[in-house]
């Protein structure tokens, strides 16, 4: 059975700070026996939601933290993606397949996201800022085990 | 990332290697597509067998260059997907606007044609 894994990240926006981010994930993802595959579109997904974090959350503010929080629950990797921005309304998101859409430049991100995970959720902080939470089923990992616990006790802090 | 531009029979083709990501890949991708169409090139083939990550940044700049050249009387052709770069390009339906090749000799060949 894996080591029960929380890793919590705090980085200023800056996008060069997703390779820290990157590097910290693939680390934590190879230990659970993650295949390179599975951990290439998990990268993906991470990536989008810290660059839209940075970009459109904190307004490329470097003194603004996006805080990124790894862990396992039960069977589930579960992935959050804080920004201290303004918040957003996921309803506004348009979709990148209609014909319209087909040729811009931009709007593919969440649609990566959702293809890449199992299960993506948006929320609101009470102090502000976006939370986006994704989760995607781990092969291997029991379902209902006692391992890892829920975000937001974190034990790994990372530069900002 | 890093960008190789060269000629082979008249045909631009810029050889991209690495992460086509937002922040510093996108943009040397952007870069090096508008001084090749600024340059004079008409024909151009980008060769993505050394991209190791592409993100949404990245092809929304890969759209980009497509568009910006056939703006501007130009044709953009891609060769040599790795398999990542195809499943990215086909989820969102864009592997068939691009007019993709699977080697650099029919990429070439087709501007013939």
């Amino acid at each position: 059975m894996p080591e029960p894994l929380h890793v919590h990240l705090a980085i200023g926006s800056r996008f060069e700070n997703i390779e820290l981010v990157q590097i910290v994930l693939k680390d934590s993802l190879v230990s659970l026996g993650l295949e390179e595959d599975a951990l290439h579109w998990i990268d993906i997904a991470v990536r989008e939601a810290v660059a839209n974090a940075i970009k459109h959350g904190n307004a490329q503010d470097p003194a603004k933290k996006v805080d990124v929080d790894l862990a396992i629950v039960g069977a589930e990797l579960v992935i959050q993606v804080r920004d201290q921005g303004e918040g957003f309304d996921p309803g506004q998101i348009q979709n990148p397949l209609a014909p319209e859409n087909l040729l811009k430049p931009n709007g593919r991100g969440i649609f990566y996201m959702k293809s890449f995970m199992d299960e993506i959720n948006y929320g609101l902080e009470p102090g502000g800022g976006t939370v986006v939470t994704m989760r995607k089923r781990l092969p291997g990992l029991a379902a209902d085990s006692e391992i890892g616990k829920a975000p937001g006790t974190g034990d790994l802090e990372g530069k900002q | 990332m890093k960008v190789n531009l060269r000629q082979r029979e008249g045909v631009t083709i810029l050889d991209l290697k690495g992460k086509i990501t937002i922040g510093t890949g996108d943009i040397a991708l952007r870069n090096a597509v508008q001084d090749a169409v600024n340059g004079g090139a008409t024909q151009v083939v980008i060769n993505l067998a050394d991209v190791s990550t592409i993100d949404s940044s990245g092809v929304g700049e890969l759209v980009s260059a497509y568009t910006t050249a056939t703006n501007r009387g130009a044709r953009l052709k891609l060769t040599n997907l790795p398999p990542k770069i195809t499943d990215v390009l086909t989820i969102t339906q864009l592997i068939t606007v691009f007019d993709v090749y699977d080697t650099e000799d029919e990429a070439v060949r087709s501007f013939a044609a």
